[in-house]
């Protein structure tokens, strides 16, 4: 069999005969990052500063000098992050497959139960369901958690309370299952985490960090744009930016998907 | 008699802003000696070590005896009214936009008799308390003003020229998620300012709880340019005095943290933060410094007297407020255009989640909060807080060296 022609697929995104979706939040100087205890070393939010603007520090021009953290805004999550993947190979995003980069997608809609419940957890039944209605998930997907959680106000995107952050995500049961049992590529969430706020208090603590780096799996957050994805169907493009030994990436996520 | 301060009209859109111009600026190597002690909020004058006699206006050799031992010492500060007269069309600028301009004859307790700025309620022949204040150029001015207390003394135009009084001014203070910032803020509006405070992040939990209850609350992360350009683009125009509370402490020396992480964090709290500030909220004051009752009068930064004295505990916290301080430096003298001061507050540690393991005495915001007023009040650069950063700063005087090796155990 003829491999098939890569500019077939150009000719549909042209047409309009496949749709290409942004699920990418802007970089903003603004965006909430994650919050830990003061005394830990902190992730830098989005810093843009301006080297020239057509004016006197170069007067044809405009561009910035950008900072920002690894995992600042809309980002990948490589195994190295966590401990757990700390020894495996190719676990860096210098050095991840590049075939993993484009990948299809899961979504799975619980975006009624998380507006009732900001703790809302994703459970293997709950996954199970899904699963009776769209089929069985296939092994290197990814699985997204759709929430709806990215059209909420800054402040109640963090959603920090006394008690931490109250934002929904997986259980551990469920992360562990979609890992050993179904062989997910990675989990994407439109939270700040791919662990729910209340993760730490989980057994393991953070068990979507834990699971799916320890077996050379991928994070996604800050997705957005999840409502506009069909069950299944789509496809993923997550290229991370090749930093040496990074541990993440701020990223384009883009969606290609049937009309 | 001096009549109340009249909450200011609105500005005629009409009218031109009025340039700020300044009093005249020479003044002798020597009569630095007194624009350091007017900056200390001091009344010094040059005492001679051999015959024992106070001299004014500055020498450089004593006028009785022609020794050149005269060191800058305490003065008591009485002295009566000799004569006085009101200068109804100077020649200089400055106090002709603001004429008639009283001054008048004081013969000091202490000896001289020295040409001074008089407040309104000074008499001919009656007693009168002698100050040297920063003039709108932050050189040293001897202003004369009654012995006793008299109605709304603060009021009084010309006092009012040599201070940087809140009443009727607005302020910007940078940082009211800090106890020092709230502290700072409830002061202000206390003494007639009408407040603005700063938050940062406002998508973290922030309850303005009462002390912020007469203020009007904005968005600012000084650590982000755009944020305090946006801000400056609202409000700059009418903020007349800027108080940069930053305050981020962290623990911790140099060799023993690691990487750079915390201390970029630092330095951009801190020394960027400052940065920012300056760039978007400098000129406008600069440009206001003589407009009308709330015309831009000062800045004010609060800083950890550990700027002036690497502290080994707060090594790299410290390192970063030393850059603010030289940065302050740099600032007064660009602001020194429009008549605006930088008033610089140094304090000991405070009593905060940061000093938590320092042993008392430590500093409570609402101290740092009153000594901002009162140095806005009474027109000083330099204000030491607390038991600590006064003993720093003898110490700094005395042995630099020892200090240090103290500091630095």
């Amino acid at each position: 069999m003829a491999a098939p022609d890569p500019l077939d697929f150009a000719a549909a995104i042209a047409t309009g005969a496949l749709r290409v979706v942004d699920l990418t939040a802007t970089l903003t100087p603004d965006f909430p990052v994650i919050v830990l205890p003061p005394e830990f070393g902190q992730a830098a939010p989005v810093r843009i500063r301006e080297i020239s603007r057509y004016d006197g520090r170069g007067p044809g021009w405009y561009w910035n000098n950008i900072t920002l953290g690894e995992h600042t805004g809309t980002h990948f999550d490589a195994p190295i992050h966590w401990y757990t993947g700390k020894d495996l190979p190719n676990n860096a995003v210098d050095t991840l497959p590049a075939e993993h980069m484009i990948a299809p997608a899961c979504v799975i809609d619980c975006s009624g139960e998380a507006a009732a419940d900001a703790d809302f957890l994703l459970t293997r039944a709950r996954v199970e369901a899904w699963e009776e209605e769209h089929g069985r998930i296939p092994r290197g997907h990814w699985v997204l958690l759709r929430t709806d959680w990215s059209k909420r106000s800054p402040r109640d995107y963090a959603n920090l309370k006394e008690d931490g952050a109250h934002t929904p995500g997986p259980d551990a049961e469920v992360m562990k299952w979609l890992v050993e049992e179904r062989g997910i590529l990675g989990f994407g969430t439109e939270t700040i985490g791919t662990d729910a706020g209340q993760a730490s208090h989980f057994e393991p603590p953070h068990p979507a960090h834990h699971f799916l780096h320890g077996a050379g799996r991928y994070g996604l957050q800050c997705l957005c744009n999840l409502d506009r994805l069909p069950p299944t169907g789509a496809i993923l493009i997550t290229a991370p930016l090749k930093i040496l030994n990074g541990s993440g990436s701020p990223l384009r996520v883009l969606a290609v998907t049937r009309p | 008699m001096v009549e109340p301060l009249q909450q200011p009209e609105r500005r005629n859109p009409l009218r031109r802003t009025r340039q700020p111009s300044l009093p005249p600026v020479g003044r002798s190597r020597a009569g630095m000696l007194l624009t350091r002690a007017a900056a200390e909020g001091r009344f010094a004058l040059q005492r001679c070590d051999e015959c024992g006699a106070f001299c004014y206006p500055a020498h450089d050799v004593c006028p009785g005896c022609l020794s050149t031992d005269l060191k800058l010492t305490d003065a008591p500060d009485g002295g009566t009214l000799v004569s006085e007269t009101v200068v109804r069309v100077p020649a200089d600028v400055y106090f002709r936009e603001r004429a008639p301009w009283r001054i008048g004859m004081v013969k000091l307790d202490c000896g001289p008799t020295v040409i001074a700025h008089l407040h309104a309620d000074c008499g001919e022949a009656e007693p009168v308390r002698m100050s040297l204040q920063l003039d709108k150029a932050g050189q040293a001015a001897a202003f004369a003003r009654p012995a006793g207390d008299t109605a709304n003394a603060a009021d009084d135009r010309q006092w009012r020229e040599m201070t940087a009084s809140p009443k009727f001014r607005r302020v910007l203070v940078t940082n009211g998620r800090s106890a020092v910032g709230q502290a700072t803020a409830a002061a202000l509006v206390a003494a007639g300012a009408k407040v603005h405070v700063g938050i940062a992040e406002p998508w973290k939990p922030f309850e303005a709880g009462k002390a912020l209850e007469a203020c009007t609350v904005v968005p600012l992360d000084v650590t982000d340019e755009r944020s305090v350009r946006d801000l400056a683009a609202d409000i700059g125009g009418k903020v007349d005095i800027l108080i940069n509370t930053g305050e981020h402490t962290r623990p911790g020396g140099l060799i023993g943290r690691h990487g750079t992480a915390t201390i970029m964090d630092e330095l951009s709290q801190t020394y960027l933060g400052f940065v920012h500030l300056a760039q978007a909220f400098g000129p406008a004051m600069r440009a206001r410094g003589a407009d009308g009752i709330d015309s831009a009068a000062a800045w004010v930064n609060v800083f950890s007297v550990y700027a002036l004295a690497n502290w080994a505990a707060y090594g790299t916290t410290s390192a970063a407020e030393a850059a603010c301080v030289s940065l302050s430096h740099c600032l007064r003298g660009e602001l020194r255009a429009g008549g605006v001061r930088v008033v610089n507050l140094f304090t000991g540690p405070l009593d905060t989640e940061w000093f938590q393991t320092v042993p008392p005495p430590k500093v409570a915001p609402k101290a740092v909060a009153k000594a901002i007023v009162s140095a806005l009040e009474s027109g000083v650069e330099e204000v030491f807080v607390g038991d600590v950063a006064e003993d720093v700063r003898q110490r700094l005087e005395a042995n630099p060296k020892a200090l240090e090796r103290d500091l630095g155990a």
